[in-house]
């Protein structure tokens, strides 16, 4: 199982380690960072590293590796859905994730880590049950503990929640108003070519909720139409041989926030693409320069407006300025990390956006042979556009009458408009 | 208030102040102290002289300092041994707290420190846990038992843990069994005795009800251990799939994969027509698909299990080829697989579409990514011959980009495709040759080259061209220099007249100017081929050659199977056998392996004795073994013959052990043409005794209605080791020092990558047992004893080097001569 946890910053330096077995040297990670000088991006470190006596599984989270060293067989996907999980913890105990909040909250870290983990097999992971035995911090009981010299973090009750059949949620939930809000948010992964046509497209989906409700609620969330989805992942809550019986999410809720489901709708059930992009982009033989044209408008929307649309390039390194002009929004094109970002805002049907312009190359480099891609960021309220509707939430159990939402949204994921 | 300021205290005298604060009494000092203390720690200062005062406030009501305290004492008792013995007694005092925090937090910290002398201590607490009346402490105790195994691996055999942890499979709390799955599986990496979890029906049922509410990692565990299981029959297996499916749509990625590799395992034994099989390939592939969604790391070992699974069954995802296009913004090691992916899944449906794809991959930045996918194309080419011409056609198009790394690697490619395809697309030839100049890489010069000398008679030129890359063929690489010498022999064969001088030229620069045996070699072979007989020589050099396969980088298909065993394992990550690389992986892996291959009918094991040509059509093949202390002999008997045969009968001449058969053949029913049957021949060593060269040979009659035919075979000295081998200790040393030098016999054994108790387990199933062991300078020394059916002990003494695999091994016999003999077969 998980051996030890090392944390480093992109930097190289080790600013935390935890041993759950005996003490393996911060040497290991000297492998680490022979993989990072190969690299040409933290990013481009492979998960997986042998090293003679140890495995070193890591994740890039937030700029911080997450190294986890291994000795025996250990499926390496556990592992790495560990390092999430700890580092969603910080996330969710610190308000974010960094080399500043860890080092800030360095004993309660220690302690999460130490309830996380026994012996490297995963204890407590979920944040309900976490909470319950390490508060997090917050501004009035730090306030409250530089008064009195410290009051305890570590709360002095049995988990109980970890003994019962529902461990993700606590008992003894009490609100004075009941509510239960879900969000449905797609996302659309997208590869257009050149010519516009859609070479890949699928839509990423996830519910999140938030329920705040008394006692022990059970719920059911039904949908217009759920034989739309491909596949689907559940929260544990979620009752199984009811989905696939009858196509309804039957479940007991955790206290607070969590993913219910998340799903994907695959390109065989047609995506709809919300924009259309045209562009040119090219470069000369000679002159050193070269020319720049983006159009882009609203395509299939169903009657919602387009908003946020913000266009990425990453161009090619010989790219040393451009000279742009646009109707709309404003362009932005940083020189030394080669990034030009065009943010547009609302889409609206009368006026098309258009961004154009010439790009100065470095004189003397010769014409650059790659193309650069297109990232496409855009956001449309109201509208999940795989068309998935919640058809009604029910609540069994308790007697109260909750506050019930739905929200949707849909986003792009990794949008890309190859040139 | 946060607690960055733990980390600014680095004035001098640090540790002096902290100790002060520890003894302050106040206790809100002294657990900011112990707070500072930790914060130290975490860094990886040293706070270890702090030890007596951390104790100190060990005894104390605030469950905080408590946790605090304990994390300390699990980082340093092990450099304060004799202090962390202080701390025993507050440990036993709070496993009887009437809290079950507290007493699960003891037993969980107690297994923590690793300290021989403390573990003592630690059973009789331990033990009340594992019984707990709580389940939480229950849980807690089976994950100790793993710790303390880890510390003390005999104490825990000894004291009865092992028992008390299979028996918590069965408790009725689902968190309780899925740990003490846990912690049987993390013990039996290291267990000489890989089967410490008993798989049966009952139990089988019991993991399968605690997975639907046991936690994720529970699920993970449970799952894991569920693929070493072997169904009786169809029907198990399929019931237990049905059980399994529903996890595939769980959250959490490491549960869909574990649970993708029981159904990949199980759909072996699954009758290939029925409906269920049908629909279980289809569920796999939408939670796989899914899987590539989640973080880069995540899509990582996805990926690399799915190269597998397509490998295994291209039928799952053979419609899904769209998700493994590479995004521009995917991390290299994700683009890179997922490439691999998309050639192994390329079909004649879907050839355009990728062809279109890896031309877009072949403008991208990345140089590595831009020569696989590159390399890519040509793969494509060979695999789906219908693409070939399209694949040259996009080759030849990148080639104009003028790309220098593109160029070369497309130049290889087409190499390839020329031994694929040959004399179909030798028109593009000129292209290739325009771009000569350019190419700097051996490779790329190389596969030019053998272009060149293969299409010699097409191209006008071919001798210029072969004979400037002659000006410096002292410079060039090996690989370019034989391409050279072969393509200038090929063209000497197919222009004579022109070419007489080049040739001449090459064969002296081989042999007379380099000092490289192989070229010399080709060189000599080539001249005295031309100089004795130019036909013969056309004939050697230009005959035709076999062409090329279509995929050679597939995995070998038995180390398919094993790594479909471990899908989502570090094995299946790297391609390699598990049993390869993990230090103490070995166990229930290569268990699972062996089981899977018998699953499969993979009876290879026997051997051939008596073919059938020798014996008018019967076939006998067969092999020896042990079981509850007996010998037999396994034997099948298949008859080719076109008559049936009866009134089988076996006999043995003398031999060295005595052996003798103690049943007539067991074959009542005539063996009809095209039968077989299985026998198993029960033998004892109560026979008469003659010496054999080699000593183990065994010498056999077979009679039946046709004929008597005799046949030898060896009888593997293993089965001869009886169980009650095991010296008594004192019995061994006295024997030991008794036996004079001249009988001790010392060799190595090579290649063994397994630890010391991996080698004393394995050897003990083989009733070699271990006597003693004792570690001598960093050398693992193992003292073992054996006794034979004829009453001859063997003593032995094994000598492990951890990390070098190479065993030197002594042996000692009090027997005669004879014995040597048997050592040497031993091994």
């Amino acid at each position: 199982m998980i051996h030890s946890l090392f944390l480093v910053s992109t930097a190289g330096h080790i600013f935390l380690e935890k041993h759950w077995k005996s003490v393996i040297s911060r040497s290991v990670c000297d492998y680490l960072f022979e993989a990072q000088g190969k690299a040409s991006a933290p990013e481009n470190v492979p998960p997986v590293i042998a090293t003679p006596h140890h495995y070193l599984i890591s994740v890039y989270r937030d700029r911080i590796f997450f190294v986890a060293v291994i000795q025996t067989e250990v499926p390496p996907l556990f592992v790495i859905e560990f390092l999430h999980r700890v580092a969603e913890t910080f996330q969710d105990y610190f308000g974010e994730c960094s080399e500043a909040s860890i080092k800030d909250n360095v004993v309660i870290v220690y302690e999460l880590l130490e309830e996380m983990l026994d012996n490297g097999f995963p204890l407590a992971t979920e944040a309900n049950i976490l909470k319950e035995m390490i508060k997090p911090p917050t501004i009035l009981r730090s306030v409250v503990n530089t008064i009195t010299g410290g009051s305890s973090n570590v709360g002095g009750t049995l988990p109980t929640g970890q003994l019962s059949n529902i461990p993700w949620r606590r008992t003894g939930v009490k609100y004075t108003n009941n509510e239960a809000y879900f969000d449905v948010v797609e996302e659309i992964d997208a590869i257009l070519d050149k010519s516009g046509t859609v070479v890949f497209a699928e839509i990423q989906g996830v519910i999140d909720a938030c329920v705040k409700l008394s006692g022990m609620p059970d719920l059911t969330l039904s949908f217009v139409n759920p034989r739309l989805l491909d596949d689907v992942s559940f929260h544990p809550c979620v009752r199984f041989k009811r989905w696939e019986a009858e196509r309804v999410l039957s479940f007991i809720p955790p206290d607070g926030n969590f993913r219910l489901m998340s799903y994907h709708v695959n390109a065989q059930n047609l995506v709809a693409i919300p924009v259309y992009v045209k562009q040119n982009v090219s470069f000369f033989e000679t002159g050193s320069s070269g020319r720049l044209d983006i159009t882009v408008g609203p395509k299939q929307t169903m009657g919602k407006t387009i908003e946020d649309v913000v266009i990425t390039v990453h161009m090619p390194k010989v790219v040393l300025n451009a000279n742009l002009t646009t109707n709309q929004g404003t362009s932005t094109y940083d020189p030394v990390t080669k990034v030009l970002v065009w943010d547009i805002g609302k889409l609206n049907q009368q006026k098309v956006p258009n961004l154009k312009g010439s790009l100065s190359l470095q004189s003397g480099a010769p014409r650059p042979d790659e193309n650069p891609t297109l990232n496409i960021d855009l956001r449309i309220q109201q509208l999940a556009i795989s068309g998935l509707k919640v058809n009604r939430l029910n609540m069994f159990g308790e007697k109260y009458k909750p506050f019930k939402g739905v929200k949707y949204v849909t986003k792009a994921g990794k949008f890309q408009v190859r040139t | 208030m946060t607690d960055s300021k733990y980390f600014t205290t680095n004035k001098k005298g640090e540790i002096f102040e902290l100790k002060a604060e520890l003894n302050n009494e106040k206790k809100e000092k002294r657990k900011e102290a112990v707070k500072k203390v930790i914060a130290a720690m975490t860094v990886g200062k040293d706070v270890s002289s702090l030890f007596p005062d951390v104790v100190n406030c060990m005894q104390t009501d605030n469950l905080e300092l408590k946790k605090l305290v304990y994390l300390y004492l699990m980082n340093y008792a092990k450099s304060q041994p004799d202090m962390a013995i202080m701390a025993v007694n507050s440990f036993v005092k709070d496993c009887e707290d009437p809290n079950p925090l507290i007493r699960a937090l003891a037993v969980r910290t107690m297994g923590c420190i690793r300290v021989d002398k403390i573990t003592e201590y630690l059973c009789e607490p331990l033990r009340k846990c594992l019984k707990d009346e709580d389940p939480y402490v229950r849980k807690t105790a089976a994950v100790c038992v793993a710790k303390l195994h880890d510390i003390n691996a005999q104490m825990v055999e000894d004291q009865g843990f092992l028992d008390s942890l299979r028996d918590l499979i069965a408790d009725s709390n689902p968190m309780v069994v899925a740990n003490a799955v846990a912690a049987l599986s993390e013990i039996s990496e290291s267990h000489p005795n890989s089967n410490l979890l008993d798989l049966n029906p009952q139990n089988i049922n019991k993991l399968l009800t605690a997975l639907n509410e046991c936690t994720e990692w529970g699920q993970i565990f449970i799952l894991d251990c569920l693929s070493n299981y072997n169904p009786k029959d169809e029907r198990e297996a399929q019931s237990i799939c049905e059980r399994v499916t529903p996890r595939l749509s769980h959250a959490n990625s490491a549960v869909v994969l574990s649970a993708v590799k029981v159904l990949m395992k199980f759909l072996e034994l699954l009758p290939k027509d029925s409906d269920y099989y049908g629909t279980l390939l289809k569920k796999l592939s939408p939670p796989l698909v899914t899987l590539l969604s989640g973080e880069p790391e995540v899509q990582y070992v996805a990926l690399r299990n799915i190269n597998l699974i397509v490998q295994k069954r291209p039928e799952i995802l053979k419609q899904e080829i769209k998700v493994f296009f590479v995004k521009y913004n995917d991390p290299i090691y994700v683009k890179l697989e997922k490439l691999d992916i998309m050639i192994r899944l390329a079909s004649q449906a879907n050839i355009a579409q990728v062809l279109a794809e890896l031309k877009e991959y072949a403008t991208e930045v990345d140089v590595d990514f831009v020569r696989k996918a590159v390399r890519a194309i040509g793969r494509c080419a060979i695999k789906v011959e219908q693409s070939a011409e399209r694949c040259v056609s996009t080759l030849l198009d990148l080639i104009q980009t003028k790309v220098n790394y593109v160029v070369q690697e497309a130049i290889v490619v087409i190499r390839d495709i020329f031994r694929k395809y040959p004399n179909k697309y030798e028109s593009i030839i000129a292209t290739l040759c325009e771009n000569l100049d350019s190419l700097d890489e051996p490779d790329a010069r190389a596969a030019m080259i053998w272009i060149v000398g293969e299409y010699a008679e097409r191209i006008d030129n071919a001798d210029e061209l072969l004979e400037s890359f002659l000006e410096g063929f002292h410079d060039e690489s090996t690989q370019v220099q034989l391409t050279l010498l072969t393509a200038i022999v090929k063209l000497f064969l197919k222009k004579p007249s022109e070419t007489q001088e080049l040739v001449q030229q090459v064969l002296s620069l081989a042999t007379q100017d380099s000092d490289n045996p192989d070229l010399r070699d080709r060189g000599y072979i080539y001249w005295r081929l031309l100089s004795t007989d130019p036909v013969t020589a056309k004939e050697v050099v230009l005959s035709e050659k076999p062409l090329i396969s279509e995929e050679t980088d597939l995995i070998e298909p038995t180390l398919l199977d094993e790594l479909i065993c471990h899908i989502g394992s570090l094995a299946s990550v790297y391609h390699k056998p598990p049993n390869a690389f993990v230090e103490g992986s070995h166990g229930i892996h290569q268990h699972s392996a062996d089981q899977f291959a018998i699953m499969k009918q993979y009876f290879s094991v026997l051997q051939v004795w008596l073919p059938a040509t020798k014996a008018k059509g019967l076939e006998i093949a067969g092999t020896f073994s042990r079981r509850q202390g007996h010998m037999y002999m396994d034997m099948t008997f298949i008859n080719k013959a076109l008559q049936h045969m009866t009134d089988f009968a076996i006999q043995f001449n003398k031999n060295s052990f005595g052996v003798i058969p103690t049943t007539p053949l067991p074959i009542h029913t005539p063996l009809m043409p095209n039968q077989s049957i299985d026998i198993s021949l029960p033998l004892s060593t109560i026979g008469p005794v003659m010496k054999m060269d080699p000593l183990n040979n065994l010498q056999v009659a077979v009679k039946n209605i046709i004929d008597v035919f005799y046949f030898s075979c060896l009888i593997p000295l293993n089965i001869f080791f009886v169980e009650d081998g095991k010296m008594e200790r004192q019995v061994f040393l006295v024997t030991w020092k008794d036996i004079p030098n001249e009988n001790e016999l010392q060799y190595q054994i090579k290649e063994c990558h397994l630890n010391a108790d991996t080698v004393s387990g394995k050897l003990q199933n083989n009733n070699i047992f271990t006597i003693a062991k004792r570690n001598v300078e960093g050398q693992d020394m193992l003292y073992q004893s054996l006794k034979l059916t004829n009453g001859i002990w063997i003593l032995a003494e094994l000598r492990i080097q951890p990390g070098n695999p190479n065993y030197t091994g002594k042996k000692k016999t009090n027997a005669t001569a004879f014995s040597y003999k048997l050592m040497v077969h031993i091994f």
